[in-house]
């Protein structure tokens, strides 16, 4: 008898505490030196993480905070003592001992080439942080020799892997120079700016859109952004949301307003005021950042730190914007 | 994911290419006709069907073998049916050079030009095939025949090499050498005639097969190998013959020992890695027997793609078994029920014969679920590569036989860890393997009283250029660079010329390594040594070079060969391979940048990014062998 559970005729009596969340995980911090310097940061977190913990500046081009570590650009290297080579800060995670040196003659002369490298084979006019990393460095790109003679349209996506023709003495340095795709009316594709980081790539996959309509096709030298069979946007897969002009580094995908305002000589960010709103098409409600000039949008983008876009957009909230400047013929614009 | 495909329908053959690998079509949806009863309000897609991702390097050869190219309505029918992003497919497809995204002639002459070759004429045999055939790439007037230039074939004891592709319902891939212009356009011709090519047929009987080893192995039937002792004296395309020369016991040993046993005894043979890395090979099965994560992976390199290396070649060639039975040690070690055996895709004869000694085995119950009855199960997989050095780097290689692109990931985490779809996985070259049975059957302390303290076992080396006897040479590790020449005929030189004062540089290590000149003849080939000298014996190249090389040619070669094998994920490596090769083309053409002097300065510092920033081992070694050229001054200041 007495082993027969009572009957609850009740719920037990609730407890006095209203449900709590569960207790956080505690975050393990990792010690390592930088540049001599202890430095106490998250497990997991990367020698950059650390770096900018720690305010040590440390150049990027691939990187970025919102898309997977790619360690293609190689401008992030440091030293890492009793690594053989140097080692990507932007990917490399931080283990406890772990000893960085950032400004080394080894480091600095890896950077400073690596800047040289890509300066001398691509466009970085519209760059935004180029300038200031080859005078940070003393990057000299005309080491190479000038720039040699930009190829034909759609040339570079014909080359085959393993079949380039010889360096033959001349004293120009090949480059990725080609004419701009302009096939659509929303955005244009300089590949002449394209450092090939991947961060496109990314975006367009599995960081933000699965739309995957781009990839890097080719090899070495030769390889390059491209659709299958290099068809143009409007027959690709591509649902044109503009992930891709949001995370390129070097202006090599642009809005379409931007670049020919740009080709006009009219482009002028010094003029432009950037004002953050929230999307009108859907519930969602993503953060845009309106870039205005002369009282015309422009171009526009979302905060990386969105909580709600991470900076990624949809085709409606990035170019959808027209209906905005319809205003009457003839009325004054507004202030 | 939503595929979004816009080719018209890929021909009847393209599709019979496809399925013959894949079986039919599933559905409407995976490419076959639309059927509204069956196709209609299903779901497809998901983690099933994006599985199959790995079949796509598989998929695109079944079609460049069966047609000659890889059209458009092609690579969209194959991305329907392996749920792969057209734009992804066309990026893997663009990657290989034996791939073809253009119509290409279904009859293809690869002829090397690479290092090895040009030494004995590659470049008039390029040279008359364009006067006579026409230009690299151009169709013959029928449209039927092309030929292309290609990096090393790995058939350098027996240079100049070309490899000829025959697409078609039964295709056909030999790689032939020696070969002048005349035999390449005679093969072609015959070819075209709809007469097979192959001499590796039935045709020839097990005893004429068996002959040739002598070509590519000298010492092949001398007594006291360990590692080619089977080569030229057991039919490489019979278990039976292998079992009766001691095959199989070392896996019946390895099944009593058990794994921990087995793992016990390969780190005290003290077996290092032989694919250029020296990792030892215990403390690797042990990482991955420890390592957390299922399934596990056993991956067998032969992607030897090394310019100047041909070893791995000879044993798959001749003594294929060995590395089934290896492969099945290894995975009963380390705990893995699956193997992939990556083999270079220049290799067709390799791969004829290691189909034929897995499936020999595989009907034995040497692979399957219960090998010889201890209840474990082991299943290996030959994928072939498609014209990329990249691949022969590990990481690499575990993208393309993922349906990737052959990029290198970074390090860490390593293999040992995250390998093979993201599982732990042991990856080994083929001479690593080969070393194994030897091992459990004499007993790891025994194998590491051979050769040297640093330097245990048997080592092969590949002896190529200007000697006699060029093939591979099996020596204890700690033989002389002087003896192995020796062995391998000694260079030929003008009577009362010493060997030394013949020699002007030998390359060791192959394309990544390092020249060297005669004074290191006496240095003993360990890795030790060779460390102390600043060398490396990589992969096992000794190519010695005479006064009358053309060596300026030859380093524009080599640096030709990283820009054009470099995957171009990483800056360094992508621009550091073009400078590289344009630098040292200014400076053979006599127009430096300033003066010679501040072009090697420039040289250097190139040298130095790609070895200290560049991701993976390709650019971190692209410059070595011609930074040492200019150390050993044969690059003149």
């Amino acid at each position: 008898m007495s082993s027969v559970p009572p009957i609850q005729f009740y719920p037990p009596a609730r407890s006095s505490q209203p449900p709590m969340p569960p207790e956080a995980a505690r975050v393990v911090q990792v010690e390592l030196t930088i540049d001599g310097r202890t430095v106490s940061v998250p497990a997991g977190s990367t020698i950059l993480d650390a770096c900018r913990a720690e305010g040590v500046d440390t150049p990027t081009l691939c990187y970025l905070e919102n898309l997977t570590p790619i360690n293609a650009c190689r401008v992030c290297v440091v030293e890492v003592a009793g690594s053989r080579v140097l080692a990507p800060a932007c990917s490399r995670k931080v283990e406890p001992g772990m000893a960085v040196q950032t400004d080394t003659e080894r480091v600095r002369l890896s950077r400073k080439v690596v800047l040289e490298l890509l300066g001398s084979s691509v466009d970085l006019s519209t760059a935004p942080q180029a300038p200031a990393y080859f005078a940070r460095y003393g990057a000299d790109p005309e080491r190479f020799g000038a720039a040699a003679q930009p190829a034909a349209a759609n040339e570079r996506d014909g080359l085959e892997a393993g079949h380039h023709h010889a360096a033959d003495g001349q004293p120009s340095a090949a480059t990725v120079g080609q004419p701009v795709k302009i096939d659509n009316e929303l955005y244009v594709r300089d590949y002449s700016k394209c450092i090939l980081c991947y961060k496109c790539v990314e975006a367009c996959g599995v960081d933000a859109q699965n739309t995957f309509a781009i990839a890097v096709a080719g090899r070495g030298f030769d390889a390059r952004i491209s659709t299958e069979w290099n068809v143009g946007l409007p027959d690709s897969a591509c649902v044109y949301c503009g992930n891709c002009i949001g995370v390129c580094p070097t202006g090599a995908l642009m809005f379409r307003s931007e670049y020919e305002m740009r080709e006009a000589g009219t482009w002028d960010e010094a003029a432009q005021t950037s004002t953050d709103t929230i999307c009108p098409y859907c519930g969602v409600g993503c953060t845009l950042s309106l870039l205005v000039q002369d009282n015309e949008i422009v171009k526009v983008t979302s905060p990386l730190d969105s909580s709600v876009t991470e900076g990624h957009l949809c085709v409606k909230g990035r170019f959808g914007f027209s209906f905005v400047q319809q205003r009457e013929p003839g009325a004054a614009p507004t202030t | 994911m939503d595929i979004h495909v816009i080719a018209p329908l890929a021909s009847p053959a393209e599709r019979a290419a496809v399925d013959a690998l894949l079986g039919p079509p599933s559905s409407g949806w995976a490419g076959g006709s639309r059927d509204s009863a069956n196709d209609g309000h299903v779901a497809r897609g998901g983690h099933a069907a994006r599985a199959e991702r790995d079949l796509l390097l598989p998929a695109l050869h079944a079609v460049q073998d069966r047609i000659g190219w890889i059209s458009q309505p092609a690579l969209a029918y194959i991305c329907r049916r392996l749920t792969v992003p057209p734009a992804e497919a066309y990026g893997v497809a663009t990657f290989y050079g034996l791939l073809a995204t253009r119509e290409r002639a279904p009859i293809v002459a690869h002829v090397c030009d690479d290092i090895a070759c040009r030494l004995v004429g590659a470049e008039e045999v390029c040279s008359d095939l364009a006067r006579t055939h026409g230009p690299a790439g151009q169709p013959s007037a029928d449209g039927q025949t092309t030929w292309l230039r290609s990096p090393c074939l790995g058939l350098c004891e027996r240079a100049p090499a070309a490899l000829f592709t025959v697409a078609g319902d039964a295709p056909e891939q030999i790689g032939e050498a020696p070969i002048d212009a005349v035999g390449v356009i005679a093969r072609l011709a015959s070819a075209a005639a709809g007469r097979p090519i192959a001499i590796d047929g039935a045709s020839l009987s097990a005893e004429e097969r068996l002959a040739d080893a002598r070509i590519s192995v000298p010492q092949a039937g001398d007594d006291g190998l360990q590692l080619l002792a089977r080569v030229g004296r057991v039919d490489p395309g019979s278990l039976e013959a292998y079992r009766s020369a001691g095959g199989y016991a070392a896996l019946n040993r390895a099944i009593e020992l058990g794994p921990e046993a087995v793992i016990a005894e390969v780190t005290a043979s003290k077996l290092l890695g032989r694919g250029g890395a020296a990792f030892p090979t215990g403390r690797k099965w042990a990482g991955v027997r420890a390592a957390q994560g299922s399934p596990k992976y056993v991956v067998c390199n032969a992607d030897e793609s090394e310019p100047g290396t041909f070893k791995d070649r000879a044993l798959l060639e001749h003594d294929p078994f060995v590395l089934i039975e290896a492969m099945t040690i290894e995975a009963f070690a380390t705990g893995a029920s699956r193997g992939f055996l990556y083999l270079r895709g220049e290799y067709p004869l390799a791969a004829s014969r290691l189909r034929n000694a897995i499936a020999l085995a595989s009907a034995a119950g040497l692979l399957g679920s219960d090998i010889l009855g201890s209840g474990f199960a082991f299943e290996i997989e030959l994928r072939i590569g498609a014209g990329a050095y990249i691949c022969g780097e590990e990481t690499a290689l575990f993208n393309s036989i993922e349906g990737k692109r052959g990029e290198p990931r970074n390090k860490p985490p390593f293999p040992v860890e995250v390998g093979l779809f993201g599982k732990p996985t042991a990856v080994n070259n083929v001479e690593t393997l080969a070393n194994v049975p030897l091992i459990l059957r004499e007993g790891g302390a025994a194998f590491a009283t051979i050769g040297t303290e640093g330097s245990a076992g048997p080592k092969l080396f590949c002896v190529s250029g200007h000697v006699r006897r060029p093939g591979i040479y099996e020596v204890p590790f700690g033989t002389t660079l002087r003896a192995l020449l020796e062995l391998a005929g000694g260079v030929p030189a003008p009577i009362g010329v010493t060997a030394d004062d013949t020699i002007r540089t030998i390359l060791l290590g192959g394309a990544a390594g390092v020249f060297v000149g005669p004074e290191v003849l006496d240095t003993p080939l360990t890795f030790e040594a060779t460390r102390a000298i600043g060398a490396t014996l990589g992969s096992g190249v000794v190519m010695v070079f005479d006064r009358t090389a053309d060596l300026v040619g030859t380093l524009r070669r080599i640096a030709a060969f990283f820009r054009d094998e470099s995957c171009g994920q990483c800056v360094p490596c992508r621009v550091g391979t073009v400078r590289q090769e344009e630098l040292l083309a200014r400076l053979a053409a006599d127009r430096p940048h300033g003066s010679r002097a501040d072009e090697l300065r420039l040289l250097g510092q190139i040298g130095q990014a790609m070895r200290d920033a560049s991701i993976c081992g390709l650019g971190q070694t692209a410059s070595s062998a011609i930074e040492s050229a200019v150390r050993a001054g044969i690059v003149p200041a």
